[in-house]
């Protein structure tokens, strides 16, 4: 296996607050890696530092071979690395379809492809997701009045018609009905296997990630506390301490 | 589908002609209704940013004045020294034949067309990096500075002004159709070509940015490029505006008629909210529906006008932000094709 993330000894501070100290960890391509931690470990710093919504002090962050840590999040984006966020953010006044068609990749996008119009399979594709997250029937209605759970599943729906091949998910099942979320671990194992996307996954709930990842890193106040498979971190001390508050 | 499609194209039909009509018909409001042009066109270039993307400017009325200037350089310029011409105060002094004044008139609006949408996109460099608020005051800021630079250089004749060459003909209805119909081509060119924008993925590009702008760098757009071409588009297009309208003014001068950020650049914000922003035809509707109020207060509440302007400023502002447009898209969604459809529907 190798490794598509590499991301060595980042530190990141907000003023007084060390919000990563020395973080190292890698993320195997074409699997599924989990990241777990109480509140405030600094799980979403880590996931803003890696796609350039900050720089970084010091350390540095690889992306298939290529140091990241530089770059800006459009290029970030563009090489193929993209992300969801934890407050799901879609576009609101825009519809479904809308939604998913202008989140096609840019990777080559030259200057005048800004006044093409949207090819037919483009269309073809992007209906097939919705489909694909259960939002067919209502892919003509605006992306702000549907319920937060299917905004989620809208959210990543564009992710997944932006072809990446690393898609990072911040707390994917946050706010989700329990029944959708089998529907959603069921997808994200479909989207890994059959699209071969990379996944990333922040999550809190300890039933979904066990179930999902294949390795596991566990933040704690900012620092790399464990790692390893769903059972080595289920069964270690310091990850349970951590989050019964025992430090 | 086709019905829909067969009715767009009568009511074209039908604007087309009534435009055309409308000097021969009703003769005594040409002006007016050439005014009426105008609005549209401010309306909707403002609409392009301020509705479509989420970057309420308040500057775009500098094109407005620069596309003026502009064009008056190139008129006066083409044949006669403009220091000299602004000197005089431009009067019996310098003599235009007909083949002059038309050749710089059309080389005029060009120049203040390309020069307009080359200047904004340098612009937008440095203004687009401010967001919300910040941008506002930022464009209003560019426009009030133009004015005053504009006011204190001698060679375009500083806060005096510029009087336009004349126009080569004695007959006043000459120059009213003439600049009547330069109007209405430009508000079809103007239109068709935003119609147009906002069906191919620029129109989808520049939505995604107004509803979150972060998501879409997130997701690799070319944001910042979208926005500046944007502003140029808009620019071009208010640059020919202003070029004409200096000409059907003939006198113009840099605070009252060029940046006039109080009159037309307030007025192009209002006439796009009352129709409702972010519509391809919310502009439109806006601009006729406050052109004709202005019309009718100016006629019959003389001395209150301004009065019954701030009033539907105020009413608008509070109670009515959506819109003309919007609130027709909030009561019948289902006119606007946003509904629940399942596969069986769709087949």
């Amino acid at each position: 296996m190798t490794s598509i993330i590499e991301v060595g000894n980042v530190t990141k501070t907000f003023g007084g607050v060390v919000a990563n100290h020395d973080i190292s960890l890698k993320v195997e391509k074409g699997a599924i890696t989990g990241m777990i931690g109480p509140n405030g470990s600094g799980k979403t710093t880590l996931f803003n530092s890696i796609v350039g919504y900050h720089p970084i002090d010091s350390g540095s962050i690889k992306f298939e071979g290529q140091e990241i840590s530089k770059y800006r999040v459009q290029n970030i984006a563009r090489l193929g690395l993209v992300r969801t966020f934890q407050q799901t953010r879609i576009y609101g006044k825009m519809n479904c379809v809308q939604n998913l068609l202008i989140s096609i990749p840019h990777r080559k996008a030259v200057f005048w492809d800004m006044f093409g119009r949207h090819r037919a399979e483009d269309r073809d594709k992007a209906e097939h997701l919705l489909e694909f997250v259960g939002l067919y029937e209502k892919r003509l209605l605006m992306g702000g009045d549907l319920s937060f759970g299917q905004q989620k599943l809208l959210e990543f729906a564009m992710a997944l018609m932006n072809e990446p091949s690393v898609l990072m998910l911040d707390e994917p099942t946050a706010g989700i009905n329990p029944t959708l979320i089998n529907g959603l671990i069921d997808r994200l194992k479909r989207a890994n296997e059959e699209f071969g996307i990379t996944l990333f996954v922040i999550e809190h709930n300890m039933r979904v990630i066990m179930n999902l990842a294949e390795h596991i890193y566990c933040l704690a106040h900012g620092e790399l506390l464990a790692e390893g498979t769903p059972d080595q971190i289920q069964n270690d001390q310091r990850v349970i301490d951590a989050y019964l508050g025992a430090h | 589908m086709k019905n829909i499609s067969m009715n767009k194209i009568l009511l074209y039909a039908a604007i087309l002609a009534a435009g055309l009509a409308a000097p021969l018909v009703v003769p005594a409001y040409t002006t007016q209704i050439s005014y009426l042009w105008v609005m549209i066109v401010l309306a909707m270039t403002w609409d392009m940013q301020g509705g479509q993307m989420g970057y309420n400017s308040l500057g775009n009325i500098f094109f407005f004045g620069t596309g003026m200037y502009v064009s008056a350089v190139v008129q006066i310029g083409l044949w006669h020294p403009v220091g000299d011409y602004t000197y005089a105060g431009g009067v019996n002094l310098f003599e235009f034949t007909a083949s002059q004044y038309y050749i710089g008139l059309a080389a005029g609006i060009a120049a203040a067309g390309v020069f307009c949408a080359a200047s904004a996109y340098p612009l937008g460099w440095v203004l687009f990096g401010l967001r919300g608020p910040y941008f506002a005051i930022g464009t209003l800021g560019v426009a009030i500075a133009a004015g005053e630079l504009v006011g204190t250089w001698e060679w375009i004749g500083a806060g005096s002004g510029i009087s336009m060459p004349p126009f080569p003909s004695a007959n006043p209805d000459a120059s009213k159709f003439t600049f009547y119909f330069l109007n209405f081509a430009l508000v079809i060119a103007t239109f068709s070509t935003l119609a147009w924008l906002y069906s191919t993925r620029f129109g989808m590009a520049i939505n995604a940015i107004r509803d979150d702008e972060e998501k879409a760098e997130g997701m690799g757009l070319h944001t910042g490029r979208y926005k500046r071409v944007n502003w140029s588009i808009a620019a071009f297009f208010i640059g020919i505006c202003g070029a004409i309208f200096g000409n059907i003014v003939g006198f113009i001068e840099p605070l009252e008629v060029a940046f006039q950020t109080v009159n037309f650049g307030i007025f192009m914000v209002i006439m796009a909210l009352l129709g409702g922003k972010g519509t391809l035809w919310g502009p439109v509707i806006g601009a006729v529906v406050f052109h004709v109020f202005k019309e009718v207060t100016w006629t019959y509440l003389l001395g209150w006008q301004w009065v019954a302007l701030g009033g539907l400023i105020v009413v608008i502002v509070v109670y009515f932000q959506e819109g003309l447009m919007g609130w027709m898209m909030r009561m019948k969604p289902e006119w606007f094709g946003i509904r629940v459809e399942a596969r069986e529907a769709a087949q």
